[in-house]
């Protein structure tokens, strides 16, 4: 159970070797987490995840999981869900793709989409039916701010977020008053190896500042979290820069 | 039987406002029904509620179902020559006092709210102002009705380990249905009551343990935000019921009137941060001040005296969107030392807390899961919202742990389930008997869930 600081007890990560999630599993795991389950494709970074949080006190354990083999995620995740209860879920999996090159390859495109997208839809709706039948819980929905506003440099990416980002809008609506409480958490450009080797954009942040926005995201029980918090305000203007101008801005 | 109507899915939450959870709500208005009820309970477990006064998730079931139990409000007979009452779980204590105190009865044991079930009072073993003299709720206690798992009602006496179970248990023994209990006979329904002014926590510890024995009721409200050689300023309010002949002439008409007034209650939405370190400071300077230095024998309501609070329906809602954690610890006599330092921990950490109540408890009850042992109990509220609080009260945890001493469960929302087990050593006993009284977990709430219990 969640305690009186949106603090979970148990967590699930889907994408368990992102940066992201290994950062807030770290925060969570130091106040009260004490059950860690680290979905992802099996990998010796997956299972080296795992054995640091179990060098943290917590009981953290494996799930082999593919975003992309939507099929698999009723089974695996339900399995899951049937022995335990799960106070909080971080749909942390994504990929970036290589916007150049995905351009000249539609298929390598389409697999940041299916990733980014398809399969969070998949993963998602399963988490949110468990979580209501469970009456409590949050799902934790990593977005980004490339989803806020189409950019050349990276559409691809960006349309998949901004599909993900309106599907957990709006799944956090449907899910208004049954006791689950969704959260679209909106990071800026994160310093991380997903993103090593490119320019940082301005308002750069890291893994561990987006871990503690989460953290007071759930005390707040917010629906929606920016990090840093400023991008509120620079995104909503840039939302409405006109495109002509849009285009010609070095983001 | 009648046939209940579809159990309705609502959110739960306790008095802070924190963590809700959802739960398939039953209504309850017999005891046959209460039986029938057990059933919503099948998948889930399920837990009874009363009126919702535990601050954390004590009276919540994600997921599962939660038994209303206000529908079971009858009282049954009260015996006025041996001062007793037999009455359903319920029943809340402003419904008593209405019943008792025409008939020159009182409720033995009063927490600083009447909106409290008879049944909840019992499950949290609640304490009052008068523990040091009368012990916790439970010691009152007759004979209860319990509901246990496997559907049989079974008639509980004191000095069996089931009544040591229920009396603190949290409700995870089985659903209360009804209770006799040992009432308190009265004259009149004011009190007496001398008030006096701490100048800090060394002058008021020594006053309190002075004195404390002349008052039936006796507490004190410290200023937790006082800091310096005030910290621990404090003003304590202590008296007894008053004597028929203390009235004047004028109320001796119906001295046993109970007539609480209440305010307009608190609007839904409240601004959040509204009780920031400024209005609090302010508001405890302003009160300290404004206390008497001395005065004895004032004549107080009764709702004045124990439930100031009743006075404001939804007062919890001050704390807005966020809500508010209660944090009521006690540590044993000889540990003063320790008291010292957390009151000038909080006082340090600058919690917008106002009216923290320090007290001094007496014998402790029998129930193993109940709060209450000999020493000197403090109760906070701090918004939930503040920024550090939950590592800063883990920190508290852990003097209250090493100075031997308790968290109460009936308030609490964040404890760890490792450090309940240093807190509480009847917790063993208390898992064994539900493992053999509910060996599926029937009796099940978010609080048994967080806490392992």
């Amino acid at each position: 159970m969640k305690d009186a600081f949106g603090t979970p007890q148990s967590l699930l990560i889907l994408g368990g070797t992102s940066e992201i999630a290994l950062a807030t599993a770290r925060r969570l795991v130091a106040r009260r987490t004490r059950k860690v389950w680290l979905a992802g494709r099996p990998s010796p970074a997956l299972e080296q995840a795992a054995d640091h949080l179990r060098d943290m006190g917590a009981d953290a354990r494996t799930v082999p999981f593919d975003a992309l083999d939507a099929e698999s995620h009723t089974d695996t995740l339900g399995a899951l869900f049937a022995d335990n209860d799960i106070d909080m879920v971080l749909l942390a999996f994504g990929i970036l793709g290589d916007q150049a090159r995905d351009e000249d390859d539609p298929l390598a495109a389409v697999r940041v989409a299916q990733t980014n997208y398809t399969g969070a839809v998949s993963a998602g709706l399963i988490c949110a039916r468990a979580l209501q039948a469970q009456g409590h819980g949050s799902l934790v929905v990593l977005s980004s701010v490339a989803g806020e506003r189409a950019r050349r440099s990276n559409f691809i990416y960006g349309s998949s977020k901004a599909g993900l980002d309106a599907f957990a809008q709006g799944l956090g609506d449907a899910l208004h008053g049954t006791g689950v409480h969704v959260m679209v958490v909106r990071p800026g450009f994160v310093r991380s190896k997903m993103t090593a080797g490119l320019d940082e954009a301005p308002m750069a942040t890291t893994p561990e500042a987006v871990a503690e926005a989460i953290e007071t995201g759930l005390r707040r029980r917010s629906e929606t979290v920016w990090v840093p918090g400023a991008l509120r305000v620079v995104m909503s203007a840039l939302r409405h820069v006109p495109r002509p101008v849009f285009r010609r801005l070095p983001v | 039987m009648p046939s209940t109507p579809a159990p309705e899915s609502v959110s739960v939450s306790g008095w802070g406002r924190t963590a809700p959870s959802t739960a398939r709500l039953v209504r309850p208005r017999t005891h046959a029904e209460a039986a029938a009820a057990l059933d919503a309970c099948a998948e889930r477990g399920g837990i009874a509620r009363g009126l919702g006064r535990a601050y954390g998730d004590a009276a919540q079931n994600a997921g599962g179902a939660v038994l209303d139990m206000t529908g079971l409000d009858r009282v049954h007979t009260i015996d006025a020559d041996a001062g007793t009452v037999v009455c359903d779980a319920g029943v809340s204590l402003h419904r008593l006092m209405e019943v008792l105190l025409p008939l020159g009865l009182f409720v033995p044991v009063t927490p600083g709210t009447r909106y409290v079930t008879v049944g909840g009072a019992i499950a949290a073993d609640i304490h009052g102002k008068n523990h040091h003299v009368s012990g916790s709720f439970a010691r009152h206690v007759l004979a209860l009705d319990l509901l246990t798992a496997d559907g049989t009602v079974r008639t509980v006496e004191p000095g069996t380990p089931l009544f040591d179970a229920t009396a603190g248990g949290m409700g995870l023994t089985g659903v209360i249905l009804s209770a006799t209990l040992r009432l308190h006979p009265v004259e009149t329904s004011l009190m007496a009551v001398d008030t006096e002014r701490a100048a800090d926590l060394d002058d008021l510890m020594a006053r309190l343990t002075a004195t404390d024995h002349r008052y039936r009721y006796s507490v004190a409200w410290i200023d937790l935000l006082a800091r310096g050689a005030a910290t621990g300023r404090a003003v304590l309010t202590r008296g007894d019921h008053a004597p028929l002949a203390a009235l004047p002439a004028r109320a001796r008409t119906a001295p046993l009137a109970f007539r609480p007034r209440q305010l307009p209650p608190a609007p839904r939405f409240v601004p959040e941060g509204l009780l920031g370190r400024r209005s609090v400071g302010l508001f405890n300077e302003l009160w300290y001040r404004t206390a008497p230095r001395s005065r004895t024998g004032e004549l107080q309501k009764l709702s004045a005296f124990f439930h100031p609070l009743d006075g404001v329906p939804h007062w919890n809602r001050v704390y807005g969107r966020g809500g508010f954690v209660q944090y009521q610890f006690v540590v044993g006599y000889g540990q003063e030392e320790a008291l010292r330092r957390i009151v000038r921990r909080i006082s340090a950490q600058r919690c917008p807390s106002f009216l923290a109540v320090l007290k001094r408890f007496g014998e402790a009850g029998a129930g193993w899961l109940s709060f209450p042992v000999p020493g000197w109990t403090l109760a906070l509220d701090i918004p939930a919202n503040l920024p550090g609080l939950g590592p800063f009260l883990d920190e508290l945890d852990e003097e209250v742990t090493a100075a031997g001493g308790r968290v109460y469960l009936a308030k609490d929302s964040r404890l760890r389930p490792g450090t309940l087990t240093a807190m509480y050593p009847r917790l063993p006993d208390f898992r064994a008997l539900r493992q053999e009284l509910d060996p599926n977990a029937l009796f099940r709430s978010d609080l048994s869930r967080r806490l392992n219990l």
